[in-house]
């Protein structure tokens, strides 16, 4: 087989048509400017400029100075395209410590008010989305956006596709955080829960996801290997799937073409149906496919032993995607949906405990004649903790899907505690276990700077999502008993404020949770960029002298 | 064609569909010959740094 031996080169042709491309975008975003009555709208339009001037820029300059560092081609032979995974990194960590801080100030605010300072741009009804866009796509879908570059090339063995479509996803994608958390904060969006963003930031999303599945198709059309390893299959369907559900929920008219504002031409019950088609299969495509991807590849990686049942992995895929996809209409229990829809999203929630439960029991069991590498593994024991809260939130997932436990469960905290053991425990612990895999792999580090500040970061944050959903469980039932409660003569016992009064408590130990878990991320934050520094906290402690000295005199 | 056609044809023919799907796709994860190719392919993330 004929390896390369040089990295390829850029194509003029592509720099100078995609170039062409940035400048044609400048045109319009500097009509735009001009002709918006929208103060918001002309900000993102220099924004755009801006952004569009520095990557013309850039196309001539690929991957500056973190790329040219050195090319030497992978024990077969391919030079991997790492210089873009190296930028994710970085990114994801910036992403990740911004969304848990907005996320922990909206606790604090929730806990006492008076902390939004009675200012627009701070309000709950603004932070809000600009926290969960923060942690699910900005946090969430960088590292998502790196893990698979760089598990497609390695399972593939074959180069990203594109030289400059990886660097202009990477890129993109920033731009479209950018926009959309600065419309947030600015007033600017359409109010559909996670898919905020106005219809010019859903065109630019929609450009750059479109690059981002060619580039993984065109690294998958260029493997070596004969079959395709299952957690391309995952990333595969949750770049597809995400593609098609933003299409679908965006569908949406502008007022103007200089304008931000636009209507939804779907109308009442069809809407909501839709939005929750959207928002569900966003939980189980986003947050969930994906992530398993990660799974896949780095929890055999890191335990050094292939997955327990590849068998179990197929069925676990296409069981996952052929369920999920269904569970929309639990988030619609008791609306005007009708009720057989109703029911049939209950249905399938539930049958979603065999395969999520399945693929749980696969991640841990590949750990079965190793459970000793979690005593001195740190890495390992984070990602085989977020396979335990994977299996648990989707066992509570299922459970609160069911319409007699909705009954309490909906519209209350309970839900809140649901997400974020999702979120904190599964999707955060599964990517900080992939960051921490990858830095030293990429970088050429023989270890990370500090095994001890893993395991500090790991039990601080523990703590602090074990705080988090069990205050919100106590809080959550709290709140839906105190809804139902009603005196002798039939009355409501509690007024809407004093249920808000009663649960302050809880909302105190969810702000203290939240913050040990954003030191836990500082922590981590620290300890890989000392890594990429090229430092190590390990070789000088005595202990390591000790041993080495050990090592010797048993050698003699 | 009304709402009650399709939601019955839905209802009845979704389901027929799916589960011709869960078939489909667990007679390819156990089909014996798969074996050897699954065994690979379960290795093949180790294989390099």
């Amino acid at each position: 087989m004929a390896y390369q031996h040089n990295p390829p080169a850029t194509s003029r042709l592509a720099q100078s048509i995609v170039a062409s491309c940035l400048a044609i975008g400048i045109i319009l975003a500097v009509l735009v400017a001009g002709k918006t009555t929208s103060g918001p709208m002309q900000f993102h339009a220099f924004i755009v400029i801006a952004a569009f001037l520095i990557g013309i820029v850039a196309i001539f300059n690929l991957g500056g100075r973190i790329n040219d560092e050195k090319h030497e081609p992978s024990p077969s032979g391919v030079f991997y395209n790492n210089g873009v995974i190296k930028y994710g990194i970085i990114a994801s960590m910036f992403w990740g410590v911004v969304g848990f801080t907005v996320g922990d100030v909206l606790a604090w605010e929730l806990a006492f008010p008076v902390l939004n300072f009675d200012l627009p741009w701070t309000n709950f009804g603004r932070l809000r989305p600009l926290h969960t866009s923060a942690v699910i796509f900005a946090f969430g879908g960088n590292v998502l956006i790196v893990t698979s570059f760089y598990v497609v090339q390695r399972t593939c063995k074959a180069r990203l596709a594109g030289e400059i479509a990886p660097w202009f996803v990477f890129w993109g994608y920033q731009l479209f955080i950018v926009l959309a958390a600065t419309g947030y904060v600015l007033g600017v969006t359409q109010s559909k829960e996670y898919a905020e963003p106005e219809w010019y930031v859903d065109i630019w999303l929609t450009i750059v996801w479109v690059t981002y599945l060619c580039v993984f198709l065109g690294t998958l059309w260029r493997r070596k290997e004969p079959h395709i390893y299952v957690a391309n299959w995952f990333y595969l369907a949750f770049i597809v799937t995400v593609a098609i559900l933003h299409l679908i929920n965006n569908a949406a008219v502008p007022i103007s073409f200089v304008e931000p504002k636009s209507y939804i031409i779907y109308a009442g019950v069809q809407d909501a149906l839709i939005q929750w088609w959207y928002g569900h299969n966003a939980v189980g495509f986003f947050l969930t496919a994906g992530f398993l991807g990660i799974m896949y590849y780095f929890v055999p990686k890191r335990a050094e032993r292939p997955i327990y049942s590849y068998r179990l992995s197929i069925i676990h895929f296409w069981s996952l995607i052929f369920l999920y996809i269904w569970a929309g209409p639990h988030h619609l229990h008791y609306t005007a949906l009708p009720d057989w829809a109703q029911t049939l999203g209950m249905t399938f929630s539930i049958m979603l405990w065999m395969p999520s439960w399945g693929g749980m029991i696969n991640g841990l069991m590949t750990l079965s004649g190793a459970w000793d590498k979690l005593r001195t593994d740190p890495v390992l024991k984070m990602l085989v903790v977020s396979i335990a809260f994977y299996g648990m939130s989707t066992f509570e997932g299922p459970l609160m899907s069911i319409k007699a436990v909705n009954g309490l469960s909906h519209y209350t905290d309970w839900t809140i505690g649901h997400v974020h053991s999702g979120a904190l425990g599964w999707v955060a612990y599964v990517s900080f276990g992939a960051l921490y895999c990858m830095t030293p792999w990429l970088w050429d580090r023989k270890g990370l700077y500090s095994l001890k500040l893993v395991n500090v970061h790991f039990w601080i944050s523990t703590v602090g999502i074990l705080l988090y959903i069990c205050a919100m469980w106590v809080s959550g039932i709290m709140q839906g008993l105190m809804w139902r409660a009603y005196t002798e003569l039939g009355f409501l016992e509690y007024s809407f404020v004093e249920t808000v009064a009663s649960m302050q408590p809880y909302f105190i130990i969810r702000a203290v949770g939240g913050l040990m878990f954003i030191i836990g991320s500082l922590v981590m934050v620290y300890n890989i960029w000392r890594t990429i520094l090229g430092h190590s906290a390990e070789e000088a402690t005595p202990e390591n002298i000790d041993n080495a000295i050990a090592a010797q005199a048993l050698g003699e | 064609m009304t709402y009650q056609d399709v939601s019955s044809f839905s209802q009845s023919w979704g389901l027929v569909f799916l589960v011709a799907m869960f078939i489909v796709a667990f007679a390819y994860a156990l089909w014996p010959s798969n074996k050897d190719k699954f065994n690979d392919a379960a290795n093949s993330p180790l294989d390099e740094e």
